[in-house]
Protein backbone atom coordinates (compact mmCIF):
# COMPACT_ATOMS: atom_id res chain seq x y z
CA UNK A 1 0.00 0.00 0.00
CA UNK A 2 1.42 3.36 -0.97
CA UNK A 3 1.92 6.57 0.94
CA UNK A 4 -1.34 8.30 1.70
CA UNK A 5 -3.30 5.04 1.91
CA UNK A 6 -4.20 5.66 5.52
CA UNK A 7 -4.77 9.42 5.30
CA UNK A 8 -7.66 10.01 7.69
CA UNK A 9 -11.06 10.21 6.09
CA UNK A 10 -13.41 9.30 8.88
CA UNK A 11 -17.16 9.12 8.70
CA UNK A 12 -20.09 6.90 9.56
CA UNK A 13 -21.97 5.08 6.84
CA UNK A 14 -25.64 6.09 6.47
CA UNK A 15 -27.62 4.68 9.37
CA UNK A 16 -29.88 2.53 7.20
CA UNK A 17 -26.83 0.92 5.56
CA UNK A 18 -25.22 0.22 8.93
CA UNK A 19 -28.36 -1.40 10.33
CA UNK A 20 -28.93 -3.45 7.16
CA UNK A 21 -25.31 -4.66 7.21
CA UNK A 22 -25.51 -5.51 10.90
CA UNK A 23 -28.81 -7.38 10.47
CA UNK A 24 -27.40 -9.34 7.53
CA UNK A 25 -24.30 -10.32 9.52
CA UNK A 26 -26.34 -11.34 12.57
CA UNK A 27 -28.65 -13.45 10.41
CA UNK A 28 -25.69 -15.15 8.72
CA UNK A 29 -24.13 -15.92 12.10
CA UNK A 30 -27.41 -17.42 13.28
CA UNK A 31 -28.00 -19.56 10.20
CA UNK A 32 -24.41 -20.81 10.32
CA UNK A 33 -24.74 -22.00 13.90
CA UNK A 34 -25.75 -25.65 14.07
CA UNK A 35 -27.16 -25.60 17.61
CA UNK A 36 -29.28 -22.56 16.75
CA UNK A 37 -30.69 -24.29 13.68
CA UNK A 38 -31.56 -27.30 15.80
CA UNK A 39 -33.60 -25.06 18.08
CA UNK A 40 -35.19 -22.81 15.50
CA UNK A 41 -35.86 -25.18 12.61
CA UNK A 42 -35.34 -28.83 13.35
CA UNK A 43 -37.14 -29.19 16.69
CA UNK A 44 -40.30 -27.26 15.67
CA UNK A 45 -40.44 -29.14 12.34
CA UNK A 46 -39.97 -32.53 13.99
CA UNK A 47 -42.61 -31.79 16.62
CA UNK A 48 -45.09 -30.72 13.98
CA UNK A 49 -44.53 -33.75 11.75
CA UNK A 50 -44.25 -36.29 14.56
CA UNK A 51 -47.19 -35.23 16.69
CA UNK A 52 -49.46 -34.68 13.68
CA UNK A 53 -48.82 -38.14 12.27
CA UNK A 54 -48.56 -40.21 15.45
CA UNK A 55 -51.19 -39.99 18.16
CA UNK A 56 -48.84 -39.47 21.12
CA UNK A 57 -50.73 -36.75 22.92
CA UNK A 58 -54.50 -36.50 22.94
CA UNK A 59 -55.01 -33.03 21.50
CA UNK A 60 -58.78 -33.21 21.84
CA UNK A 61 -59.36 -32.64 18.11
CA UNK A 62 -59.94 -34.80 15.07
CA UNK A 63 -57.21 -33.00 13.19
CA UNK A 64 -54.13 -32.84 15.46
CA UNK A 65 -52.38 -30.57 12.95
CA UNK A 66 -55.00 -27.85 13.55
CA UNK A 67 -54.17 -27.94 17.23
CA UNK A 68 -50.42 -28.36 16.81
CA UNK A 69 -49.56 -25.75 14.18
CA UNK A 70 -50.40 -22.67 16.28
CA UNK A 71 -48.41 -24.14 19.19
CA UNK A 72 -45.42 -24.92 16.99
CA UNK A 73 -45.54 -21.41 15.51
CA UNK A 74 -45.43 -20.04 19.05
CA UNK A 75 -42.51 -22.35 19.80
CA UNK A 76 -40.71 -21.13 16.68
CA UNK A 77 -41.08 -17.51 17.81
CA UNK A 78 -39.81 -18.42 21.28
CA UNK A 79 -36.85 -20.39 19.90
CA UNK A 80 -35.62 -17.44 17.82
CA UNK A 81 -36.59 -14.35 19.82
CA UNK A 82 -35.85 -15.82 23.24
CA UNK A 83 -33.59 -18.87 23.26
CA UNK A 84 -31.50 -18.17 20.18
CA UNK A 85 -31.17 -14.46 20.79
CA UNK A 86 -30.31 -14.92 24.48
CA UNK A 87 -27.56 -17.44 23.77
CA UNK A 88 -26.07 -15.55 20.83
CA UNK A 89 -26.14 -12.18 22.59
CA UNK A 90 -24.76 -13.72 25.80
CA UNK A 91 -21.70 -14.99 23.96
CA UNK A 92 -21.32 -11.75 21.99
CA UNK A 93 -21.19 -9.97 25.32
CA UNK A 94 -18.74 -12.48 26.75
CA UNK A 95 -16.38 -12.23 23.74
CA UNK A 96 -16.41 -8.43 23.61
CA UNK A 97 -18.38 -8.20 20.37
CA UNK A 98 -20.96 -5.88 21.92
CA UNK A 99 -18.15 -3.84 23.45
CA UNK A 100 -16.27 -3.56 20.16
CA UNK A 101 -19.38 -2.58 18.23
CA UNK A 102 -20.02 0.00 20.95
CA UNK A 103 -16.95 1.88 19.69
CA UNK A 104 -18.04 1.66 16.06
CA UNK A 105 -20.22 4.26 14.32
CA UNK A 106 -23.26 1.97 14.77
CA UNK A 107 -25.28 3.37 17.71
CA UNK A 108 -26.43 0.93 20.36
CA UNK A 109 -30.07 1.32 19.45
CA UNK A 110 -29.02 0.61 15.87
CA UNK A 111 -27.44 -2.64 17.02
CA UNK A 112 -30.64 -3.55 18.84
CA UNK A 113 -32.71 -2.65 15.76
CA UNK A 114 -30.46 -4.88 13.66
CA UNK A 115 -30.88 -7.75 16.12
CA UNK A 116 -34.65 -7.34 15.96
CA UNK A 117 -34.56 -7.29 12.16
CA UNK A 118 -32.46 -10.43 12.16
CA UNK A 119 -34.94 -12.14 14.50
CA UNK A 120 -37.84 -11.10 12.25
CA UNK A 121 -36.11 -12.35 9.10
CA UNK A 122 -35.47 -15.69 10.78
CA UNK A 123 -39.07 -15.89 11.95
CA UNK A 124 -40.38 -15.21 8.45
CA UNK A 125 -38.29 -18.15 7.20
CA UNK A 126 -39.52 -20.34 10.07
CA UNK A 127 -43.19 -19.44 9.62
CA UNK A 128 -42.97 -19.98 5.85
CA UNK A 129 -41.36 -23.42 6.31
CA UNK A 130 -43.75 -24.52 9.06
CA UNK A 131 -46.80 -23.26 7.15
CA UNK A 132 -45.84 -25.25 4.06
CA UNK A 133 -45.30 -28.41 6.13
CA UNK A 134 -48.53 -27.92 8.09
CA UNK A 135 -50.55 -27.36 4.91
CA UNK A 136 -49.03 -30.54 3.48
CA UNK A 137 -50.20 -32.33 6.64
CA UNK A 138 -53.75 -31.10 6.06
CA UNK A 139 -53.81 -27.92 8.14
CA UNK A 140 -56.83 -25.69 7.52
CA UNK A 141 -56.20 -22.34 9.20
CA UNK A 142 -58.97 -19.84 9.88
CA UNK A 143 -59.26 -16.37 11.41
CA UNK A 144 -57.76 -13.02 10.47
CA UNK A 145 -54.16 -12.89 9.24
CA UNK A 146 -53.82 -9.43 10.82
CA UNK A 147 -54.64 -10.86 14.27
CA UNK A 148 -52.08 -13.64 13.71
CA UNK A 149 -49.46 -11.10 12.67
CA UNK A 150 -50.13 -8.92 15.72
CA UNK A 151 -49.83 -11.90 18.07
CA UNK A 152 -46.58 -13.04 16.45
CA UNK A 153 -45.09 -9.54 16.67
CA UNK A 154 -46.18 -9.04 20.26
CA UNK A 155 -44.77 -12.47 21.16
CA UNK A 156 -41.50 -11.53 19.48
CA UNK A 157 -41.24 -8.32 21.50
CA UNK A 158 -42.03 -10.12 24.77
CA UNK A 159 -39.54 -12.94 24.15
CA UNK A 160 -36.84 -10.55 22.89
CA UNK A 161 -37.07 -8.51 26.07
CA UNK A 162 -36.74 -11.61 28.23
CA UNK A 163 -33.93 -13.04 26.11
CA UNK A 164 -31.93 -9.80 26.20
CA UNK A 165 -32.53 -9.49 29.94
CA UNK A 166 -30.98 -12.92 30.43
CA UNK A 167 -28.11 -12.28 27.99
CA UNK A 168 -27.29 -8.92 29.49
CA UNK A 169 -27.22 -9.97 33.13
CA UNK A 170 -26.07 -13.61 33.39
CA UNK A 171 -22.77 -15.20 32.42
CA UNK A 172 -22.74 -16.61 28.91
CA UNK A 173 -22.61 -20.24 30.15
CA UNK A 174 -25.46 -19.63 32.59
CA UNK A 175 -27.49 -18.05 29.79
CA UNK A 176 -26.79 -21.06 27.56
CA UNK A 177 -28.00 -23.48 30.23
CA UNK A 178 -30.95 -21.41 31.45
CA UNK A 179 -32.22 -20.49 27.98
CA UNK A 180 -32.25 -24.14 26.92
CA UNK A 181 -33.91 -25.23 30.15
CA UNK A 182 -36.60 -22.57 29.85
CA UNK A 183 -37.17 -23.62 26.23
CA UNK A 184 -37.71 -27.22 27.30
CA UNK A 185 -39.96 -26.36 30.24
CA UNK A 186 -42.12 -24.00 28.20
CA UNK A 187 -42.29 -26.54 25.39
CA UNK A 188 -43.91 -28.99 27.81
CA UNK A 189 -45.83 -26.62 30.08
CA UNK A 190 -46.73 -23.80 27.70
CA UNK A 191 -49.56 -25.36 25.73
CA UNK A 192 -47.34 -25.94 22.72
CA UNK A 193 -47.95 -29.64 22.15
CA UNK A 194 -49.74 -30.60 25.37
CA UNK A 195 -53.13 -28.88 25.84
CA UNK A 196 -53.18 -26.91 29.09
CA UNK A 197 -56.45 -28.57 30.15
CA UNK A 198 -54.44 -31.76 30.74
CA UNK A 199 -52.89 -30.01 33.78
CA UNK A 200 -54.61 -29.67 37.21
CA UNK A 201 -56.65 -26.47 37.53
CA UNK A 202 -54.24 -24.77 39.96
CA UNK A 203 -51.24 -25.40 37.73
CA UNK A 204 -53.20 -24.44 34.66
CA UNK A 205 -54.18 -21.00 35.94
CA UNK A 206 -50.50 -20.22 36.52
CA UNK A 207 -49.29 -21.77 33.26
CA UNK A 208 -51.80 -19.71 31.29
CA UNK A 209 -49.93 -16.57 32.33
CA UNK A 210 -46.69 -17.69 30.62
CA UNK A 211 -45.84 -15.81 27.45
CA UNK A 212 -45.64 -18.95 25.33
CA UNK A 213 -49.07 -20.10 26.65
CA UNK A 214 -50.56 -16.73 25.78
CA UNK A 215 -49.01 -16.84 22.31
CA UNK A 216 -49.95 -20.45 21.53
CA UNK A 217 -53.40 -20.03 23.10
CA UNK A 218 -54.04 -16.79 21.24
CA UNK A 219 -52.86 -18.21 17.91
CA UNK A 220 -55.05 -21.26 18.49
CA UNK A 221 -58.11 -19.10 19.18
CA UNK A 222 -57.61 -17.32 15.88
CA UNK A 223 -56.21 -20.04 13.59
CA UNK A 224 -58.10 -23.06 14.94
CA UNK A 225 -61.34 -21.53 16.16
CA UNK A 226 -61.53 -18.49 13.90
CA UNK A 227 -62.11 -16.03 16.77
CA UNK A 228 -61.28 -12.33 16.62
CA UNK A 229 -58.35 -10.83 18.48
CA UNK A 230 -57.99 -12.67 21.83
CA UNK A 231 -57.62 -9.66 24.12
CA UNK A 232 -56.71 -11.67 27.22
CA UNK A 233 -53.68 -13.22 25.54
CA UNK A 234 -52.77 -9.91 23.92
CA UNK A 235 -52.82 -8.33 27.41
CA UNK A 236 -50.57 -11.05 28.88
CA UNK A 237 -48.07 -10.72 26.03
CA UNK A 238 -48.08 -6.93 26.29
CA UNK A 239 -47.42 -7.16 30.02
CA UNK A 240 -44.45 -9.51 29.44
CA UNK A 241 -43.17 -7.20 26.70
CA UNK A 242 -43.23 -4.14 28.97
CA UNK A 243 -41.74 -6.09 31.87
CA UNK A 244 -39.02 -7.80 29.82
CA UNK A 245 -37.93 -4.80 27.77
CA UNK A 246 -38.10 -2.50 30.79
CA UNK A 247 -35.93 -4.80 32.88
CA UNK A 248 -33.53 -5.38 29.98
CA UNK A 249 -33.16 -1.64 29.40
CA UNK A 250 -32.51 -1.16 33.11
CA UNK A 251 -30.16 -4.07 33.85
CA UNK A 252 -28.46 -4.92 30.55
CA UNK A 253 -24.66 -4.84 30.84
CA UNK A 254 -22.72 -4.42 27.61
CA UNK A 255 -19.51 -5.97 29.02
CA UNK B 1 -5.88 18.17 9.54
CA UNK B 2 -4.47 15.69 12.03
CA UNK B 3 -0.94 16.90 11.70
CA UNK B 4 -1.46 20.51 12.75
CA UNK B 5 1.51 21.19 14.97
CA UNK B 6 0.78 21.72 18.63
CA UNK B 7 -2.74 20.33 18.52
CA UNK B 8 -3.69 17.92 21.29
CA UNK B 9 -5.88 15.02 20.25
CA UNK B 10 -6.34 13.75 23.80
CA UNK B 11 -6.44 15.91 26.91
CA UNK B 12 -6.90 14.14 30.21
CA UNK B 13 -6.91 16.27 33.36
CA UNK B 14 -7.07 14.88 36.88
CA UNK B 15 -8.79 11.66 35.78
CA UNK B 16 -10.02 9.50 38.67
CA UNK B 17 -11.63 6.11 38.15
CA UNK B 18 -12.60 3.74 40.92
CA UNK B 19 -13.91 0.18 40.83
CA UNK B 20 -15.59 -0.32 44.18
CA UNK B 21 -12.97 0.53 46.77
CA UNK B 22 -10.06 0.10 44.36
CA UNK B 23 -8.77 3.27 42.72
CA UNK B 24 -7.57 2.27 39.25
CA UNK B 25 -6.71 5.78 38.05
CA UNK B 26 -5.76 8.38 40.59
CA UNK B 27 -5.56 11.95 39.29
CA UNK B 28 -4.00 11.22 35.93
CA UNK B 29 -2.96 13.97 33.50
CA UNK B 30 -2.13 13.13 29.93
CA UNK B 31 -1.77 15.19 26.76
CA UNK B 32 -1.44 13.43 23.44
CA UNK B 33 -0.07 15.44 20.51
CA UNK B 34 -1.59 15.13 17.03
CA UNK B 35 0.18 13.23 14.29
CA UNK B 36 2.44 11.30 16.64
CA UNK B 37 2.69 7.88 18.21
CA UNK B 38 2.21 8.11 21.96
CA UNK B 39 2.98 5.09 24.12
CA UNK B 40 1.32 4.65 27.49
CA UNK B 41 3.81 2.48 29.29
CA UNK B 42 3.40 0.77 32.61
CA UNK B 43 3.18 -2.54 34.44
CA UNK B 44 0.01 -4.62 34.52
CA UNK B 45 -2.58 -3.02 36.75
CA UNK B 46 -1.08 0.47 36.43
CA UNK B 47 -4.29 1.87 34.95
CA UNK B 48 -3.36 1.87 31.25
CA UNK B 49 -6.46 0.09 29.96
CA UNK B 50 -8.80 2.02 32.24
CA UNK B 51 -7.33 5.28 30.95
CA UNK B 52 -7.61 4.24 27.30
CA UNK B 53 -11.13 2.89 27.75
CA UNK B 54 -12.20 6.14 29.37
CA UNK B 55 -10.92 7.96 26.28
CA UNK B 56 -12.87 5.52 24.11
CA UNK B 57 -16.08 6.32 26.00
CA UNK B 58 -16.45 2.95 27.73
CA UNK B 59 -15.95 4.30 31.24
CA UNK B 60 -17.42 7.37 32.87
CA UNK B 61 -14.81 9.27 34.89
CA UNK B 62 -15.35 9.50 38.66
CA UNK B 63 -13.37 12.73 38.60
CA UNK B 64 -11.47 14.98 36.22
CA UNK B 65 -12.12 15.67 32.56
CA UNK B 66 -11.35 13.79 29.36
CA UNK B 67 -11.45 15.38 25.93
CA UNK B 68 -10.77 13.40 22.77
CA UNK B 69 -10.56 15.37 19.52
CA UNK B 70 -12.09 18.15 21.61
CA UNK B 71 -15.16 16.04 22.45
CA UNK B 72 -16.49 14.44 25.62
CA UNK B 73 -16.19 10.68 24.94
CA UNK B 74 -19.46 9.85 26.77
CA UNK B 75 -21.70 12.84 25.99
CA UNK B 76 -20.45 13.28 22.41
CA UNK B 77 -20.02 9.56 21.67
CA UNK B 78 -22.06 9.66 18.48
CA UNK B 79 -19.80 12.35 16.98
CA UNK B 80 -16.59 10.84 18.27
CA UNK B 81 -16.99 7.16 17.38
CA UNK B 82 -16.76 7.49 13.59
CA UNK B 83 -13.48 9.42 14.00
CA UNK B 84 -11.58 6.97 16.18
CA UNK B 85 -10.32 3.43 15.63
CA UNK B 86 -10.32 1.04 18.56
CA UNK B 87 -8.36 -2.15 19.10
CA UNK B 88 -9.39 -3.91 22.31
CA UNK B 89 -6.94 -5.99 24.29
CA UNK B 90 -8.80 -9.14 23.25
CA UNK B 91 -11.95 -10.37 21.54
CA UNK B 92 -14.43 -8.15 19.78
CA UNK B 93 -15.25 -10.52 16.90
CA UNK B 94 -18.15 -12.97 16.43
CA UNK B 95 -16.75 -16.40 17.19
CA UNK B 96 -18.29 -17.83 14.03
CA UNK B 97 -17.23 -15.01 11.69
CA UNK B 98 -14.41 -15.36 9.20
CA UNK B 99 -11.64 -12.76 9.24
CA UNK B 100 -12.53 -11.22 5.89
CA UNK B 101 -16.23 -11.29 6.72
CA UNK B 102 -15.75 -9.35 9.95
CA UNK B 103 -13.42 -6.86 8.29
CA UNK B 104 -15.81 -6.29 5.39
CA UNK B 105 -18.59 -5.75 7.89
CA UNK B 106 -16.65 -3.15 9.88
CA UNK B 107 -15.79 -1.42 6.59
CA UNK B 108 -19.52 -1.17 5.79
CA UNK B 109 -20.10 0.82 8.98
CA UNK B 110 -17.86 3.61 7.65
CA UNK B 111 -18.33 6.15 4.88
CA UNK B 112 -14.87 5.94 3.26
CA UNK B 113 -13.25 2.67 4.36
CA UNK B 114 -9.89 1.34 3.23
CA UNK B 115 -9.69 -1.25 0.48
CA UNK B 116 -10.42 -4.42 2.45
CA UNK B 117 -8.52 -6.79 0.13
CA UNK B 118 -5.40 -4.64 0.29
CA UNK B 119 -5.61 -4.47 4.07
CA UNK B 120 -6.04 -8.25 4.32
CA UNK B 121 -2.95 -8.64 2.16
CA UNK B 122 -1.00 -6.04 4.14
CA UNK B 123 -1.67 -7.76 7.46
CA UNK B 124 -1.17 -11.28 6.16
CA UNK B 125 -4.75 -12.28 6.93
CA UNK B 126 -5.27 -13.92 3.54
CA UNK B 127 -4.17 -17.27 4.93
CA UNK B 128 -7.11 -17.29 7.38
CA UNK B 129 -9.39 -18.38 4.53
CA UNK B 130 -12.71 -19.73 5.72
CA UNK B 131 -11.55 -20.44 9.28
CA UNK B 132 -13.94 -19.00 11.91
CA UNK B 133 -12.50 -16.47 14.35
CA UNK B 134 -12.51 -18.85 17.34
CA UNK B 135 -10.10 -21.17 15.52
CA UNK B 136 -7.63 -18.49 14.36
CA UNK B 137 -4.24 -18.32 16.09
CA UNK B 138 -3.71 -15.66 18.74
CA UNK B 139 -1.55 -13.69 16.33
CA UNK B 140 -4.16 -13.81 13.58
CA UNK B 141 -6.82 -12.65 16.04
CA UNK B 142 -4.60 -9.74 17.08
CA UNK B 143 -3.96 -8.68 13.50
CA UNK B 144 -7.67 -8.88 12.67
CA UNK B 145 -8.48 -6.67 15.66
CA UNK B 146 -5.89 -4.17 14.41
CA UNK B 147 -7.37 -4.30 10.91
CA UNK B 148 -10.89 -3.58 12.21
CA UNK B 149 -9.51 -0.55 14.08
CA UNK B 150 -7.83 0.84 10.97
CA UNK B 151 -10.36 0.06 8.24
CA UNK B 152 -12.60 3.10 8.86
CA UNK B 153 -9.72 5.56 8.18
CA UNK B 154 -9.78 7.14 11.64
CA UNK B 155 -8.00 10.32 12.69
CA UNK B 156 -7.03 8.81 16.00
CA UNK B 157 -6.26 5.22 16.80
CA UNK B 158 -6.32 3.58 20.25
CA UNK B 159 -4.39 0.31 20.39
CA UNK B 160 -4.49 -1.62 23.65
CA UNK B 161 -1.39 -3.83 23.75
CA UNK B 162 -1.30 -4.30 19.98
CA UNK B 163 1.61 -6.75 19.91
CA UNK B 164 0.91 -8.86 23.00
CA UNK B 165 1.30 -12.49 22.02
CA UNK B 166 2.79 -11.80 18.57
CA UNK B 167 5.93 -13.51 17.29
CA UNK B 168 8.89 -11.19 16.56
CA UNK B 169 8.18 -11.05 12.83
CA UNK B 170 4.52 -10.15 13.32
CA UNK B 171 5.54 -7.53 15.90
CA UNK B 172 7.87 -5.89 13.38
CA UNK B 173 5.12 -5.92 10.79
CA UNK B 174 2.68 -4.28 13.22
CA UNK B 175 5.29 -1.64 14.09
CA UNK B 176 5.78 -0.92 10.38
CA UNK B 177 2.05 -0.44 9.94
CA UNK B 178 1.90 1.95 12.90
CA UNK B 179 4.73 3.98 11.35
CA UNK B 180 2.92 4.10 8.00
CA UNK B 181 -0.24 5.27 9.76
CA UNK B 182 1.71 8.03 11.49
CA UNK B 183 3.38 9.21 8.31
CA UNK B 184 -0.07 9.42 6.68
CA UNK B 185 -1.21 11.70 9.51
CA UNK B 186 -3.00 9.34 11.88
CA UNK B 187 -2.47 10.01 15.59
CA UNK B 188 -1.83 6.81 17.54
CA UNK B 189 -2.13 6.07 21.24
CA UNK B 190 -0.96 2.62 22.27
CA UNK B 191 -0.53 0.92 25.58
CA UNK B 192 2.34 -1.45 26.10
CA UNK B 193 4.41 -3.07 28.76
CA UNK B 194 7.21 -3.69 26.30
CA UNK B 195 10.08 -1.22 26.70
CA UNK B 196 11.50 -1.93 23.27
CA UNK B 197 8.11 -1.21 21.70
CA UNK B 198 7.98 2.21 23.34
CA UNK B 199 11.61 2.96 22.43
CA UNK B 200 11.26 1.82 18.80
CA UNK B 201 7.88 3.24 17.98
CA UNK B 202 6.87 6.13 20.17
CA UNK B 203 7.51 9.83 19.65
CA UNK B 204 6.18 10.40 23.11
CA UNK B 205 6.04 8.09 26.12
CA UNK B 206 3.85 8.49 29.20
CA UNK B 207 5.02 6.28 32.03
CA UNK B 208 2.10 5.23 34.25
CA UNK B 209 2.33 3.68 37.67
CA UNK B 210 -0.39 3.22 40.27
CA UNK B 211 -2.89 5.26 38.26
CA UNK B 212 -0.72 8.32 37.63
CA UNK B 213 1.60 9.55 34.90
CA UNK B 214 4.98 9.71 36.60
CA UNK B 215 6.99 10.85 33.59
CA UNK B 216 6.30 11.94 30.04
CA UNK B 217 8.53 12.87 27.14
CA UNK B 218 10.32 11.44 24.14
CA UNK B 219 12.23 8.22 24.82
CA UNK B 220 15.44 10.29 24.51
CA UNK B 221 14.25 12.90 27.02
CA UNK B 222 13.23 10.22 29.47
CA UNK B 223 16.55 8.45 29.19
CA UNK B 224 18.42 11.69 29.71
CA UNK B 225 16.21 13.28 32.30
CA UNK B 226 14.98 10.42 34.35
CA UNK B 227 17.99 8.35 35.15
CA UNK B 228 21.54 9.08 36.14
CA UNK B 229 24.07 7.99 33.59
CA UNK B 230 27.58 6.89 34.29
CA UNK B 231 30.99 7.88 32.93
CA UNK B 232 33.98 5.67 33.70
CA UNK B 233 37.65 6.13 33.00
CA UNK B 234 41.01 5.06 34.34
CA UNK B 235 43.99 7.30 35.07
CA UNK B 236 46.68 8.08 37.60
CA UNK B 237 45.67 7.00 41.12
CA UNK B 238 44.73 9.63 43.69
CA UNK B 239 43.30 12.39 41.47
CA UNK B 240 41.89 15.42 43.28
CA UNK B 241 38.19 14.61 42.89
CA UNK B 242 37.10 17.64 44.94
CA UNK B 243 38.65 19.87 42.30
CA UNK B 244 37.02 17.86 39.50
CA UNK B 245 33.61 18.07 41.18
CA UNK B 246 33.86 21.87 41.37
CA UNK B 247 34.09 21.92 37.57
CA UNK B 248 31.04 19.63 37.16
CA UNK B 249 27.37 20.65 37.34
CA UNK B 250 25.48 20.32 40.61
CA UNK B 251 24.18 16.85 41.28
CA UNK B 252 27.19 15.10 39.86
CA UNK B 253 29.20 12.63 41.92
CA UNK B 254 32.68 11.28 41.48
CA UNK B 255 34.37 8.32 43.10
CA UNK B 256 37.64 6.39 42.83
CA UNK B 257 36.34 2.84 42.82
CA UNK B 258 39.68 1.06 42.90
CA UNK B 259 43.06 2.64 42.64
CA UNK B 260 43.05 4.62 39.38
CA UNK B 261 39.51 3.64 38.35
CA UNK B 262 37.04 6.52 38.40
CA UNK B 263 33.28 6.74 38.11
CA UNK B 264 31.30 9.91 37.56
CA UNK B 265 27.53 9.78 37.85
CA UNK B 266 25.03 12.47 36.97
CA UNK B 267 23.58 13.97 33.87
CA UNK B 268 26.13 12.71 31.39
CA UNK B 269 25.85 14.79 28.25
CA UNK B 270 28.44 16.09 25.73
CA UNK B 271 29.18 19.17 27.91
CA UNK B 272 29.97 17.02 30.91
CA UNK B 273 32.23 14.81 28.85
CA UNK B 274 34.06 17.90 27.53
CA UNK B 275 34.42 19.28 31.07
CA UNK B 276 35.95 16.04 32.33
CA UNK B 277 38.44 15.73 29.48
CA UNK B 278 39.52 19.38 29.71
CA UNK B 279 39.97 19.05 33.49
CA UNK B 280 42.14 15.98 32.81
CA UNK B 281 44.13 17.96 30.23
CA UNK B 282 44.72 20.78 32.75
CA UNK B 283 45.94 18.25 35.31
CA UNK B 284 48.14 16.30 32.95
CA UNK B 285 46.02 13.18 33.17
CA UNK B 286 45.42 10.85 30.24
CA UNK B 287 41.90 9.38 30.80
CA UNK B 288 42.02 5.84 29.42
CA UNK B 289 39.10 3.65 28.53
CA UNK B 290 36.47 6.38 28.73
CA UNK B 291 33.07 4.72 28.66
CA UNK B 292 29.63 6.28 28.91
CA UNK B 293 26.86 4.01 30.05
CA UNK B 294 23.58 5.23 28.76
CA UNK B 295 20.49 4.03 30.51
CA UNK B 296 17.57 2.39 28.78
CA UNK B 297 13.91 3.15 29.39
CA UNK B 298 13.91 -0.03 31.42
CA UNK B 299 16.40 1.56 33.87
CA UNK B 300 14.36 4.76 33.87
CA UNK B 301 11.28 2.83 34.75
CA UNK B 302 13.01 0.90 37.49
CA UNK B 303 14.33 4.10 38.96
CA UNK B 304 10.97 5.90 38.78
CA UNK B 305 8.83 3.13 40.17
CA UNK B 306 11.20 0.88 42.03
CA UNK B 307 9.82 -2.11 40.16
CA UNK B 308 10.46 -4.27 37.18
CA UNK B 309 8.17 -3.51 34.29
CA UNK B 310 6.95 -7.01 33.71
CA UNK B 311 6.74 -8.04 37.34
Amino acid sequence: MSAGTYTPRPGAAPLSRMIAAQAALETRMLLRNGEQLLLTVIIPTLLLVLFSSVDIVDTGTDEPVDFLTPGVLALAVMSTAFTGQAIATGFERRYGVLKRLGASPLPRWGLMAAKTLSVLVTEVLQVALLTVIALALGWSPGGSPAAVLLLLLLGTVAFSGLGLLMAGTLKAEATLAAANLVFLLLLVGGGVVVPLDRFPDAARSVLELLPVSALSGGLRDVLQHGSGLPWGDVGILAAWAVLGLGAAARFFRWE
Amino acid sequence: MSSEPGRQVVQVTGLVKRYGTKTAVDGLDLDVPAGAVTAVLGPNGAGKTTTIETCEGYRRPDGGTVRVLGLDPVADAADLRPRIGVMLQSGGVYSGARADEMLRHMAKLHAHPLDVDALIERLGLGSCGRTPYRRLSGGQQQRLALATAVVGRPELLFLDEPTAGLDPQARRSTWDLVRELRSDGVSVVLTTHFMDEAEELADDVAVIDAGRVIAQGSPEQLRRGGAENTLRFTGRPGLDLASLLKALPDGSAAAELTSGTYRITGRVDPELLATVTSWCAQHGVMPDGIAVERHTLEDVFLELTGKELRA
